[in-house]
């Protein structure tokens, strides 16, 4: 190391343009974004859940560790990470198995793959908040389209705590299936065909070859898609917005809606809100962490 | 290795230090605006073609209108109305709070000025209010709610009641008088248990918003209060709805959806949607708001609500509205204000419409006179009730209120968990 330092030195000597100076120039587009868009954001967050802060007067004072005492203490705290977790642990489990299920499906040359790739990925096109209302209207039992069928088979979709839960998770799936088969599509064109011909003449079985070529070759694209699917889980929101509002009786309150009724249709306290922000932020740290440990090749351990 | 820490802790306070750089303007953004004008304000106020600006929630977007029309066609001030949707309200208005960015005049649900008026978002407009040679004629309910501290900070702007609506055609078709009110809790669930005996396709006896607090709170409060009862102290600190009458009220609903009387949709309804069906001639008899009447096509009648063994009340909500403490046109909002308490814009405005009229010196107008049921509906308005109370919002109006529980415990889910959901409710009015 020693010894390679001298010429580097002279060789920034030389340019007149000092490296640190240099390096701070090409980095600071970047850096400025990421202060303005996530720092200052995350410090202000940081700020509020340390704060009493009303969102209807600028009566601010220092309120730690209060808000974190509230927030956990909140009457809706633990039933909504109980729901929150129930929710990601069944999208999860479907959109993953789905997406594969799928991807496989549209994989091999058949004369209608164009076509369900297409029909399978359009729902994907459509915003959250779009599905959603288009949902709500679709399980409306005064103004959606099984209006009578419903009424004459007796079927609520949102009114009971599992019809809601249910009907929220056939539009995750309908949305989102699609955009998972995508990304298992690309995982598995990821693997060489040589191995899959290796295999064929090895005399393997489909299950054999699925069973100890894919899906071990797909175990990166299983870790991109269960942390994107997890962490989206988790954040679940709009959907639950737009369809449930939390209910009934608040057994769809995710956590994030739990932080949105908190700070602008209840307590109207923005200081519970960010505790309850930096809580969640921090629990999807952790389980971030975790998947991305369970998910590391041999190699990189 | 001493100069490697050295130099990560620099970087550590320069990226810390950068970061709060950055932090300040925006924290500084965020902590309020200059305050109001202290010009005095004249009785008339001032109209000297200034533009205004008005915010009002969807509810009452057809009262807001007409009101804004008919100002800026017969003024020099021009109001510009933003209708904002009933859900996003309280969001908006308070981001604008904090940013010092409100409008100059703003409208809100009565039962939530009280917070409003007390967290200081309207400028105190006592003086104006009292030089009002009609002061005491102005609905009480709405000055009461938006009065802290006795400075006074709204006057109405719309008032929305609510009502027993029945529809005449299926009450004759059932047998049932259509002339004659239900007197009584019990007789409004004949009538509706009666129109359900019809078996007509897609018609029912009653319906109402069992997942909407805000729909609820309006249209069976009126029922304990007509009945002698309270539904809160008088200081709106302690919920008393686990009384006699608010258990005949669960009884009454519990037992009419038992009997499959209610509107099915009513179980899952959250809000948008509980008046459609009997806008739409298919619910026989149910607590309404009265500012629907104009849009019926139908024959109704229309009464005070019921209270257990007789007698009416009605809830009187609708919005209160005042200048806003950012304001910099107190002046010229105030003649907006003082010509929408005129009898110019109360009868004909507001009254010719079918609304209405927040002063009771001018309920006998000449279209209530053409209408007996906005005669009634006056009538009616002076034995309300407007509930007042800091937290009311979150104790009732929120999604997943614990009024909501106790509803749903009680009514739908047949649970014996009155007081307990009570006692949640105190908890939250007492905060």
């Amino acid at each position: 190391m020693t010894s390679t330092a001298p010429p580097l030195r002279r060789r920034r000597a030389r340019t007149g343009f000092g490296g640190p100076v240099q390096g701070w120039l090409y980095a600071a587009p970047t850096a400025i974004f990421v202060a303005l868009l996530f720092v200052v954001p995350l410090v202000l967050v940081l700020q509020m859940s340390g704060s009493d802060w009303p969102l209807l007067s600028g009566n601010r004072g220092p309120n730690f560790p209060e808000n974190y005492v509230d927030a956990v203490s909140h009457r809706l705290f633990w039933d909504s990470i109980r729901f929150t977790l129930l929710y990601t642990l069944i999208t999860t489990v479907i959109l993953i198995g789905l997406g594969l299920g799928l991807a496989l499906l549209v994989q091999e040359s058949t004369r209608w793959k164009g076509l369900l790739r297409t029909a399978f990925l359009i729902p994907s096109a459509l915003g959250l908040a779009s599905a959603s209302l288009l949902f709500y209207v679709l399980y409306s039992p005064i103004a959606g389209p099984f209006a009578g069928l419903m009424k004459s088979w007796g079927i609520t979709f949102l009114g009971t705590p599992d019809g809601a839960l249910w009907s929220t998770i056939f539009l995750i799936v309908w949305r989102f299936a699609g955009f998972y088969m995508l990304l298992m599509l690309v995982g598995l064109q990821g693997i060489p065909d040589d191995i899959y011909e290796a295999a064929r003449i090895d005399g393997s079985s489909r299950w054999q070859t699925f069973r100890y070529i894919t899906v071990p070759l797909l175990k990166p694209t299983f870790a991109l898609t269960t942390v994107m699917c997890v962490t989206g889980s988790l954040l679940a929101f709009e959907q639950f917005y737009i369809l449930t509002k939390g209910g009934p009786d608040n057994s769809t309150m995710t956590v994030v809606q739990l932080i949105y009724n908190v700070a602008f249709q209840g307590q109207n306290s923005l200081g519970i809100a960010g505790a309850l922000s930096v809580i969640v932020l921090l629990a999807l740290i952790v389980i971030n962490v975790f998947q991305l440990r369970a998910f590391r090749r041999p190699d990189e351990s | 290795m001493h100069t490697t820490r050295r130099r990560a802790l620099r970087r550590t306070v320069t990226a810390l230090a950068a970061t709060a750089l950055l932090a300040a303007p925006l924290a500084a953004c965020a902590s309020g605006g200059e305050a109001a004008s202290d010009e005095p304000i004249t009785a008339e106020g001032v109209d000297d073609g200034s533009t205004l600006t008005l915010w009002t929630r969807a509810p009452i977007e057809r009262q807001a209108k007409l009101l804004v029309d008919a100002y800026n066609e017969s003024h020099e001030n021009q109001v510009e109305l933003t209708v904002v949707p009933n859900d996003d309200y309280v969001a908006k208005v308070g981001a604008a709070a904090g940013s010092g960015g409100l409008p100059d005049l703003f409208a809100a649900d009565i039962v939530y000025v009280p917070n409003w008026a007390q967290q200081g978002l309207f400028a105190d407009i006592s003086e104006q209010i009292d030089g009002l040679d009609f002061k005491d004629e102005i609905n009480q309910g709405h000055l009461s709610a938006g009065t802290v501290d006795d400075k006074e900070y709204v006057l109405p702007f719309a008032l929305d009641l609510s009502m027993l609506f029945w529809n005449k055609e299926l009450f004759s078709e059932a047998g049932l008088d259509p002339e004659k009110a239900p007197a009584t809790l019990e007789e409004f669930s004949e009538a509706a248990q009666a129109v359900q005996a019809l078996n007509k396709p897609d018609t029912y006896g009653t319906a109402t918003g069992l997942n909407c607090g805000g729909c609820l709170v309006f249209t069976w409060f009126p029922s304990v209060w007509a009945s002698g009862e309270e539904v809160m102290t008088d200081d709106g600190s302690e919920a008393l709805l686990d009384g006699d009458a608010a258990q005949a009220v669960y009884d009454t609903w519990a037992e009419l959806e038992k009997a499959g009387a209610v509107l099915p949709s009513s179980t899952d309804e959250a809000g948008p949607t509980w008046t459609a069906a009997f806008s739409e001639g298919k619910v026989g008899v149910m607590p309404f708001p009265a500012t629907l009447l104009p849009s019926l096509e139908f024959d109704a009648g229309v009464a005070g609500i019921p209270g257990v063994d007789g007698g009416v009340s009605t809830f009187v909500g609708g919005d209160g509205i005042g200048i806003s403490k950012d304001s910099k046109q107190s002046a010229q909002a105030w003649n907006f204000l003082n010509w929408m308490m005129s009898e110019e814009a109360q009868v004909e405005v507001l009254a010719k419409d079918g609304n209405a009229v927040s002063r009771g010196d001018l309920a006998d107008n000449e279209y209530a006179a053409a209408d007996p049921r906005l005669v009634t509906i006056n009538e009616v308005a002076a034995q309300g009730s407007t509930p007042v109370a800091l937290n009311f919002q979150q104790a009732f109006n929120a999604p997943g209120s614990p009024w909501l529980s106790l509803v749903r415990n009680r009514v739908l889910n047949g649970e014996d968990a009155v007081e307990a959901d009570n006692e949640e409710i105190t908890a939250i009015l007492s905060q």
